[in-house]
C-alpha cells in the first residue's frame, strides 16, 4: 500500500470514528432523557398547571411552563425576525459598496453570538431596574430577542451571501429598486434558508434558561398579560431537578421530553414548509 | 453612417490606482449590432458595465467622462437610475433567472413598472416568449420554476425578460459563452432579427462569432480602444498593426 492510499484510509477511518462518536453521544443523551422521562410523562403533565403540593410530588403539571416558554420563544423569534431580516437584507443589498462596514458588522454579530446568555440576562435585568419594571413576560421576550437577534442576522446573512452577484445585477438591469430586489428576489431565493434561521433562533430561544432566569420570574399560573411573570420550561427543568424529592426530579426529565418534543415538532413543521417554498429556488 | 445611439466621450475608469479604461471614445450606431472585442482583461466588460451604471456598485471605481444616450449624459444625471437601467436590457455571461416561475420571470419587469392586470400580463408574456422562440417549448408549463429549463432555454428566458421592460438597447456580455452550439446559434439568430428595433451591444472574445453577426466593431486592448469601425472594413481592411495580428490569431 503506498503512502497516498494509506493517508486516504487513515482519514476515512478517522471521519468514521468521529461521526460514530458524535451520533452515539447524541443518541445516548436522547435515550437517557427518554428513559428517565417517558415513564413519568402523563396527560396531567401537559394539561394542568401545578396544583397545591406539586413541588412535593403531588398532582398537577407544567402547562404554565409550556405555555410560558411558547409565549417567550414565539414572541422573541417574531421580534428578532422583524429586526433581523431587514438588517440582513440591508447588509447584502444596500451596503454592498461598503465591504469593510459589512465585515465590521459581521464581526460584531459573531462576537455577540459568542456572549453567554447569562450576560444578556444580567443586561436585561439592569434595564428592568432602570425602567422600574418587574419580572415579566415582556421583559423576558425583550431579553431573549436581544440574545437571538445576532444569531438570526448572521444565519440569514450567510444565506444571502450565497446569492450570486449576477442575479443582483440582472435584477438591477430590469429597473428594480433595491427594495424590490429585497422582497421580490432575494427573499424568494433564500426563503428555505430563512426558515432554517427562524428555526435555529427559535431553538435557542426556547431552550435557554439563563436569559430568562432573571427576567421572566417564575409562577404557577399561565400569564394573561405581558406585564405578568411567567414560567418557562428550561427553568421548570432546572428547579425540579434541584429538588430533594424523587418524584419531582423525575418530572424534570418528563419536562425535558416535552421540551425536546416541541423542538422536534417545530423542526418538522419548518421542513414541510421549506419543501413547498424551495421549488422556485435557483441552484447556481 | 447611421444615427448614433450611444456616444461615449473621454471615458476613464480607474479602480484604486489601476486604470482600467483609458480615454475611451466610441460611437455606437442605432439599430445595429456593435461587437466589442479584445483579449481577456482588456476592459470590454467594464466598458459595458459603465453603460448601465453597474459600476456604481463599486465605491473604489472612479469614472470620469460622458456617456450620452438620447441626448442626456447618463453618467452625470440626477434622473432616476432605475429609469436609465430600464433603457438597457442585460444578457449576462450565464443566465440568472429570477427565483420564480417561468411566467413571473417575464412578468417581473412589467409588474414592477405598475402593469398588473392579469389579461395584459398574459398577452405580453406570450408575446415576448414567442419573440425569443421559447413559447412553444414552455406554453404548457408556465407555472414551472425557471430552474427547470435548460441553460440555453434559461438564457432565452432572460432575453425575453429583458425585452419585456421595453428597452432601446440590449447589452450582452458574452451571452453565449455558457451555451451549447445550438443554443448559441439561436441567440445569434435572435440578435440578427432584433437589431431592426433595438441597438445591440455585445461583448465577445469569439472572433468567428464577431465575424458572423457584427455590423460595427470596437477592438480594445489593455483598456484602450485600438480600432473601431464598420465590420466589413474592420475585418477586410484593418488599419492598425495590432488589429491585424489579433485577427490572424496571434494573441488572445
Amino acid at each position: 500500500m503506498n503512502r497516498r492510499k494509506a493517508e486516504e484510509y487513515f482519514f476515512r477511518v478517522l471521519m468514521f470514528i468521529s461521526s460514530t462518536i458524535i451520533i452515539m453521544v447524541l443518541l445516548h443523551i436522547i435515550y437517557s432523557i427518554l428513559k428517565a422521562g417517558l415513564p413519568h410523562l402523563n396527560w396531567d403533565m401537559i394539561s394542568k398547571v401545578p396544583e397545591g403540593g406539586y413541588y412535593f410530588g403531588k398532582g398537577g403539571g407544567i402547562l404554565n411552563a409550556i405555555v410560558g416558554s411558547l409565549y417567550v420563544a414565539i414572541g422573541a423569534t417574531s421580534l428578532a425576525f422583524a429586526i433581523g431580516l431587514p438588517v440582513a437584507l440591508f447588509m447584502n443589498i444596500h451596503l454592498t459598496k461598503w465591504k469593510k462596514v459589512v465585515n465590521g458588522i459581521r464581526f460584531l454579530m459573531d462576537l455577540l453570538c459568542g456572549i453567554p446568555s447569562i450576560v444578556y440576562g444580567a443586561f436585561g435585568f439592569t434595564l428592568m431596574i432602570f425602567f422600574g419594571l418587574r419580572t415579566s413576560l415582556l421583559a423576558g421576550i425583550i431579553t431573549v430577542t436581544v440574545f437571538i437577534v445576532p444569531i438570526m442576522i448572521r444565519a440569514i446573512d450567510e444565506v444571502l451571501m450565497t446569492i450570486p452577484r449576477g442575479l443582483f445585477e440582472s435584477a438591477l438591469s430590469l429597473g428594480s429598486t433595491k427594495s424590490e430586489i429585497s422582497y421580490r428576489v432575494f427573499f424568494k431565493q433564500s426563503i428555505a434558508g430563512i426558515i432554517t434561521a427562524l428555526l435555529l433562533s427559535f431553538g435557542r430561544a426556547i431552550g435557554d434558561a439563563a436569559s430568562v432566569l432573571l427576567t421572566t420570574g417564575y409562577t404557577d399560573y399561565i400569564p394573561t398579560s405581558l406585564s405578568q411573570p411567567t414560567a418557562t420550561l428550561p427553568l421548570a427543568i432546572f428547579f425540579q431537578l434541584s429538588s430533594p424529592i424523587l418524584e419531582v426530579r423525575q418530572r424534570a426529565y418528563a419536562s425535558a421530553v416535552i421540551l425536546i418534543a416541541i423542538i422536534l415538532f417545530i423542526s418538522l413543521l419548518a421542513r414541510i414548509l421549506t419543501y413547498s417554498y424551495k421549488k422556485n429556488k435557483i441552484n447556481y | 453612417m447611421s444615427q448614433t445611439e450611444i456616444s461615449i466621450k473621454n471615458l476613464n475608469l480607474s479602480f484604486e490606482k489601476q486604470q482600467i479604461l483609458k480615454n475611451i471614445n466610441v460611437d455606437i450606431p442605432r439599430h445595429k449590432i456593435t461587437v466589442i472585442m479584445g483579449p481577456s482583461g482588456c476592459g470590454k466588460t467594464t466598458l459595458m458595465r459603465c453603460m448601465n451604471r453597474l459600476t456604481d456598485l463599486n465605491t473604489q471605481a472612479k469614472v470620469t467622462g460622458n456617456i450620452v444616450i438620447g441626448g442626456r449624459d447618463i453618467l452625470h444625471t440626477n434622473d432616476d437610475i432605475t429609469e436609465i437601467r430600464k433603457m438597457m436590457g442585460l444578457l449576462a455571461q450565464r443566465p440568472y433567472p429570477l427565483p420564480m416561475n417561468i411566467f413571473n420571470n417575464v412578468a417581473y419587469g412589467l409588474r414592477i413598472s405598475g402593469r398588473k392586470k392579469k389579461r395584459f400580463l398574459e398577452k405580453r408574456v406570450e408575446h415576448y416568449l414567442r419573440q425569443v422562440n421559447l413559447w412553444e417549448e414552455v406554453k404548457d408549463r408556465l407555472k414551472d420554476p425557471a430552474a427547470a429549463l435548460s441553460i440555453g432555454q434559461q438564457q432565452r428566458l432572460c432575453l425575453a425578460r429583458g425585452l419585456a421592460v421595453d428597452p432601446r438597447i440590449i447589452l450582452a456580455d458574452e451571452p453565449t459563452s455558457a451555451l451549447d452550439p445550438i443554443s448559441s446559434q439561436l441567440i445569434e439568430e435572435k440578435f440578427a432579427e432584433l437589431k431592426s428595433s433595438y441597438t445591440i451591444v455585445m461583448v465577445t472574445h469569439i472572433l468567428r462569432q464577431a465575424r458572423r453577426i457584427a455590423d460595427h466593431v470596437v477592438f480594445m486592448y489593455m483598456g484602450e480602444v485600438i480600432e473601431q469601425g464598420p465590420a466589413e472594413e474592420f475585418f477586410e481592411n484593418p488599419k492598425m498593426e495590432m488589429t491585424k495580428s489579433y485577427l490572424k490569431g496571434m494573441f488572445y
